[in-house]
């Protein structure tokens, strides 16, 4: 599944990397320690958290993270929006809390 | 291939600038047509020794050499130092401040990670003189 058809189907709100939405998201993983994120999540996750400063987009970028998908609207802060946007990570947004998604995604992902 | 030297120096307790070696070096690896999967196990084990760095040391060095067969890291710092390396190594055992574990740091993981990332990995530390960290990923 695509980037864009997770944003369309879940209506998330895209706050940076247009273009990254054609990115395969080929599974999901839910946490808010980065370590821990580098740890578990694997390369074309999309990850669900509540942390939206620029270490997290840092992960994002050295983990291969498919996008972040910020929770219980989190918000993203001014640092980690320019940098998302400067490599080009898709950053979507949601009101919803991370299990709800993580739900979702699981049933798009047809497991 | 021949041998391609790389050199970062690492401004301690900036986190706005944390990620700024791995990130080249990644970029590095990716225009030298290495695999994805190689590429990601430098950038993340680099990323955690830019992190320890910056957290614990007030900065410190990174050179990274690529070879044909072979990715050689070597991470030093002036830091506190390690006293006990073992419990370190453990999962979860983290000295990190507050302010940090606000910033989703801290969870103990960074050395384990380091470890789980790489093919060798050797660590040296001197309280009150600092650490130094040889990595090895194998270029298959």
């Amino acid at each position: 599944m695509k980037v864009c058809e997770l944003c369309e189907k879940l209506e998330l709100e895209l706050l940076s990397g247009e273009n990254s939405l054609g990115n395969d998201i080929k599974g999901c993983y839910c946490g808010d320690l980065l370590s821990w994120v580098m740890s578990k999540a694997e390369s074309g996750d999309a990850w669900l958290t509540v942390m939206g400063n620029i270490n997290s987009i840092g992960v994002a970028v050295l983990a291969d993270i498919a996008c972040i998908i910020l929770v219980e609207n989190a918000p993203l802060d001014a640092d980690a929006l320019k940098k998302a946007t400067e490599n080009d990570i898709a950053v979507l947004r949601s009101s919803k809390p991370a299990y709800d998604i993580a739900v979702s995604v699981s049933k798009l992902l047809g497991d | 291939m021949s041998s391609l030297q790389l050199h970062f120096d690492v401004d301690g307790e900036d986190f706005t600038r944390a990620g700024e070696a791995s990130g080249s070096i990644k970029r590095t690896l990716k225009e030298l047509g290495l695999t994805p999967d190689i590429i990601r196990n430098v950038a993340i084990s680099v990323y955690e020794g830019e992190i320890n760095m910056v957290i614990h040391a007030n900065g410190g060095m990174i050179d990274c050499e690529v070879l044909p067969d072979v990715i050689n890291v070597l991470l030093r710092d002036s830091g506190p130092g390690i006293a006990d390396i073992s419990l370190a190594m453990q999962e979860g055992y983290s000295t990190a401040p507050d302010n940090v574990r606000d910033l989703g740091f801290g969870a103990g993981m960074g050395l384990p990670n380091i470890k789980k990332y790489t093919d060798e990995m050797e660590i040296y530390s001197t309280p009150g003189v600092g650490t130094t960290i040889r990595l090895k990923v194998y270029i298959k």
